[in-house]
């Protein structure tokens, strides 16, 4: 690990503020990609701003139709609050199996979002649920802050705060873990609302989280797992690797799929 | 020396002595050592998989702060690592062994090698230095496959090497082979791989080197299985320091398997360089370095042919295996595929022919070594790869065919065609055991369930026997061991009667603190707690060869037997002289010695006193003191051996293989400590589950780069990835040890791998699959039944 400058804010503002005022500042929020890359000596920031000490970014409320989940929000808050778990069972599901208890503690679903992992459970989650991202500076929908491998619509100094879900009629998420890292080989989360059924996959793409969109129209003239089984996903787009074939991940998103509605509630 | 029902005795599951100190933290790992004035090392690796070294730059390093010294392969003047094992060719000529120094000199052959060796205040300053090093490397092909190593057009890993073949060799008589197989009435063909795999121990390797000007002395701390052969290793080839100048230290290792047998030339280069630079030196591998600079296991590729008589009787066998040694020859590399391999081709059969060619070749991936089992898990997976084959292509029941072809229990000592004599053994028993436990009869109800709920259930079974024990210095020596290797003990009783127990075996996991003292203490009948067991130093042990091939209990628990006979014989006459009677007339037990048909006795407790305040003592006769040591040479191997079986169920959809049930039924002669031995097959099992369904260490055929190289890509077995193990033994004694202890260390890895694949392709039978490569993972399960499924609907 390289020297860096440390800043802790207390508020959004400041943090900003500590964000502008360095050559090359890097968001530190749970540290649970950012601390492992920086002791490998593969990132090497000016300075480090430290989003653990602003209490405006955490927690997790009932809002309107849905809920809202603070940014520096960590996993295993999400995984046990009764507010996710009436409203949404399956985004406190997907929590619950992110990484392992340490991980859990730590990772933000803040961080997540915005480092954008094309492996990562969240994106999966914001994208079907049709989830709004608010930042220091505005509203982003979902489908528009996902822009491909790490890379999100967020701009320079831009910071996550808080994220929207609507409450879906139901939905569920489906994880076919990477067997080393147990990071998504494949995962897929499935969402049927009042506007129809979104279906996004993480971890298969080669752009990163994405809709499946003929499963969509399957499923939402027919919201069954035997509709979600008969679709061909093509293996074009997807990523091959020592762990999985564009075939077999492409296979495995009808598969996952249709466990997802089986499951969906 | 039976079990005596003495709570702390042999036979009894003591909780193991070690724990607390290790979970509670209390442990000394090398890392955990700080010498005075200690500085830290960083070794700058290469990033290519074979280059040539055109220039080395390190004029800015040198100057950044914090930096005591840099060196690289032109300031380096000492030897190279040695080979510990020499092989010779079919035609005589020995094996090729390529220089293998600290520092490259001016190429560099794996992904890892060892460029320069960077000397810091601190271990950050050692690595920012290191990054200012400029080295222009020319790069070159690389060869990686072992498949291809030796075809043509291959990278040239050595000069030397021509088709990069270290050496070509085999075993056994050809033409009895032949002659066999013209007669056959059926032959059962295989191709094997057996894949390398990482060992991982959970302490990575470290080394300090510290030198004291003033005496000349050289203190070596290693995390190592065994200091006294890196003493001898790296003192008499390497570094030139005699055995009077050099300690080695090996404290609390934290797991070994094998990858710490080694001598390693970052120990040497600590040590060279602690004199060079007058302070002690410390390097800390991290666990991506452990990736690429640890010795690997495994990593053969095999075709092999059995031919039956038309009753299903093995008649003869042949194989042809390539071996990967890596770039270097590491300590052991070329006895695994040979000696620890091909000599177990009969396996637990009366395969009466036996026929196996080995070549070894060079490779610019890391070395490849012993890794538990060494040898013999290779060797057990092709021959129960290849039985089962068999069976499916006769018809004949895959357990009446090993049956059919079992070692009698009166054959016993039993020659093999393949150099072995085994001492005892009771397949008959085991299997039938093991097919209990498991349930076998009742797998086809369990099968017609599983396809309910859409699942492809299998059942697997494996019957496997080893050699360990290792091993009669002169029987290895003619077999090119270039050291022996039988163990030393030494017994001291202090004059209160506890008891201080000195092993040259080292302790990195099994226990031995434990186990030990349980054998002395029944043994002397002294409390368990009045034993200590000490090892790991070269200054404190009067000698050892370590522990590695499941040998610790056999030969260095031989040993202290010996001691301590030589121990009972004196106290016996020290007790005679303090009863006035003949010592042929005192019986020690039960820690107490008695003159027979009377009722005098003294404890051994007053005996020990006595010979250390010898007022009332034979001085004329005996000397005063009482303490002992023997070296122990084992007149055989050991032959540990039992029936794996395993149970797995199949999710077509996803390919995913999840180990549904796991019966271990092992004979392993005389146990001391059940519970040590079931944590032993518990930890065996596990690593061979990975070897069948996780692990692989895979390289880019273009790059030669690892692609492997950290827990995101190398798949380790969790504990949700293994079902609750079934362990049992079945144990006949050895019969040529003083304690009829075999060996249990390595068994669990040796057995449950072909166990595990052929209760995979056992499962994927009725969809048609035939053959599946390890690591079974989930692509490969699915694309298998995918492919079988298509020449299905071809037909």
């Amino acid at each position: 690990m390289n020297n860096f400058g440390y800043h802790r804010p207390a508020s959004v503002a400041d943090a900003v503020k500590a964000l502008g005022g360095s050559g090359d500042a890097r968001i530190v929020a749970g540290g649970q990609t950012l601390l492992p890359t920086l002791r490998a000596r593969l990132a090497t920031p000016s300075d480090l701003v430290d989003l653990r000490a602003i209490a405006e970014l955490k927690g997790i409320k009932a809002e309107g139709d849905g809920i809202t989940i603070g940014a520096m929000t960590p996993h295993a808050e999400v995984a046990a609050s009764d507010v996710v778990k009436g409203a949404i069972p399956a985004l406190a599901y997907l929590a619950d199996h992110i990484g392992d208890r340490q991980v859990r503690t730590l990772g933000t679903i803040g961080g997540s979002l915005a480092n954008n992992d094309p492996a990562a459970c969240y994106p999966s989650a914001v994208l079907a649920l049709g989830a709004t991202i608010r930042t220091s500076k505005r509203e982003i929908k979902a489908d528009d802050f996902f822009q491909g491998l790490f890379t999100t619509a967020l701009e320079d100094g831009e910071i996550i705060t808080a994220v929207h879900f609507p409450k879906p009629e139901k939905a569920a998420y489906e994880k076919f873990v990477q067997p080393a890292s147990r990071f998504a080989l494949v995962g897929v989360f499935v969402a049927k609302a009042r506007e129809g059924v979104r279906v996004a996959v993480t971890g298969a793409g080669q752009e990163g989280v994405f809709r499946a969109r003929e499963l969509e129209q399957a499923l939402s003239a027919n919201f069954s797992p035997d509709a979600a089984k008969g679709v061909k996903v093509a293996a074009g787009n997807l990523i091959s690797d020592l762990h999985g074939t564009a075939e077999y991940r492409a296979h495995l998103i009808p598969v996952l799929t249709a466990r997802a509605v089986a499951a969906a509630k | 020396m039976a079990d005596t029902g003495n709570p702390t005795g042999i036979g009894a599951s003591v909780k193991r002595k070690e724990d607390f100190r290790f979970l509670t933290g209390q442990g000394t790992y090398t890392d955990d050592i700080k010498r005075p004035g200690q500085a830290y090392a960083y070794i700058l690796r290469s990033p290519h998989a074979h280059a040539e070294i055109v220039k080395i730059d390190t004029a800015r390093a040198k100057a950044m702060p914090g930096v005591v010294a840099i060196f690289t392969g032109a300031d380096y003047d000492k030897g190279g690592v040695p080979c510990g094992w020499q092989i010779h060719s079919k035609d005589g000529s020995p094996m090729v062994e390529p220089p293998h120094f600290p520092l490259c000199k001016d190429r560099v052959r794996h992904v890892g090698d060892q460029v320069a060796l960077v000397i810091g205040e601190s271990l950050a300053q050692a690595r920012d230095a290191a990054e200012a090093i400029a080295v222009t490397y020319k790069e070159l092909p690389a060869i990686v496959s072992t498949a291809d190593a030796d075809k043509p057009g291959a990278a040239q890993v050595w000069p030397d090497a021509k088709n990069n073949t270290c050496f070509d060799w085999h075993l056994g008589d050809k033409a009895a082979v032949d002659a066999a197989f013209a007669k056959a009435h059926h032959v059962t063909k295989i191709d094997i791989v057996n894949q390398r795999l990482a060992p991982n121990a959970m302490e990575p390797r470290a080394a300090i080197g510290d030198y004291d000007r003033a005496t000349g002395e050289y203190t070596l701390y290693t995390t190592s299985q065994n200091p006294h052969v890196i003493r001898l290793l790296m003192g008499a080839f390497v570094l030139q320091i005699p055995e009077h100048k050099l300690r080695v230290v090996a404290p609390d290792v934290g797991g070994g398997f094998g990858s710490k047998i080694f001598h390693y030339s970052e120990e040497a280069l600590v040590t060279w360089a602690a004199a060079k630079v007058r302070r002690p030196v410390k390097w800390t591998s991290d666990r991506s370095e452990a990736f690429i600079s640890d010795a690997q296991g495994r990593d053969h590729v095999s075709h092999a042919e059995l031919a039956l008589d038309k009753d299903g009787k093995f008649l003869a066998l042949r194989v042809s295996t390539k071996a990967n040694m890596g770039a270097y020859l590491s300590t052991f590399a070329p006895c695994v595929p040979t000696y620890l391999s091909a000599t177990l081709l009969a396996g637990v059969y009366t395969t009466p022919a036996i026929y196996a060619e080995v070549k070894a070749v060079f490779t610019n991936t890391v070395a490849v070594d012993a890794y538990r089992g060494a040898g013999r898990p290779e060797t057990t997976y092709l021959l129960e790869r290849l039985v089962e084959k068999a069976a499916r292509e006769t018809g004949i029941d895959r357990v009446e065919l090993r049956r059919k072809n079992f070692i009698p229990k009166d054959a016993f000592p039993y020659q093999t065609p393949v150099a072995l004599q085994y001492d005892s053994g009771d397949y008959f028993s085991t299997l039938d055991i093991a097919l209990k436990r498991a349930d076998w009869a009742g797998f086809e109800a369990r099968r017609a369930e599983a396809k309910k709920r859409g699942k492809l259930r299998g059942i697997g079974i494996s019957t496997y026997i080893e050699a360990c024990g290792i091993a009669p210095s002169a029987v290895v020596g003619s077999l090119g061991a270039r050291a022996g290797l039988y163990e030393c003990g030494s017994i001291r009783v202090h004059p209160t009667g506890s008891v201080t127990v000195f092993t040259g075996t080292h302790s990195h996991g099994q226990g031995h603190e434990t186990t030990f003292a349980q054998l002395v203490s029944d043994t002397l009948g002294v409390p368990f707690d009045s034993v200590e067991v000490s090892h790991g130093d070269t200054n404190k042990i009067p000698f050892g060869m370590g522990t590695y091939g499941s040998r610790s209990l056999a030969v260095g628990g031989s040993a202290l037997v010996k001691a301590m006979d030589k121990i009972i014989a004196k106290a016996t006459r020290i007790a005679a002289h303090l009863m006035e009677a003949s010592a042929a007339d005192v019986e020690f037990k039960n820690g107490e010695f008695s003159v027979k048909g009377t009722d005098k006795k003294v404890p051994f407790g007053q005996v020990a006193l006595t010979a250390y305040v010898p007022h009332n003592y034979p001085i004329t006769e005996l000397e005063p003191g009482l303490e002992e040591t023997a070296f122990y040479d084992p007149l055989n191997f050991t032959y540990p051996g039992g029936c794996h079986i395993c149970e797995v169920e199949i999710d077509p959809d996803t390919g995913v293989t999840q180990v549904a049930k796991f019966t271990a039924v092992d004979d392993i002669g005389r146990v001391i400590n059940p519970m040590i031995v079931e944590g032993q097959v518990h930890g065996g099992v596990v690593q061979g589950i990975g070897q069948a369904l996780l692990e692989n260490c895979a390289y880019d055929n273009e790059s030669g780069q690892l692609l492997t190289g950290s827990y995101m890509d190398y798949t380790m077995p969790r504990a949700d990835d293994v079902p609750s193990i079934d362990v049992a033994t079945h144990n006949t004694m050895c019969t040529h040890n003083p304690l009829g202890s075999k060996g249990v260390g390595e068994v669990g890895a040796i057995g449950s791998p072909p166990a595990v694949i052929n209760a995979v392709l056992d499962a994927l039978l009725p969809v048609g699959v035939k053959d599946i490569t390890m690591p079974a993972t989930p692509v490969k399960v699915w694309q298998a039944i995918q492919s079988a499924g298509s020449a299905k609907a071809a037909e």
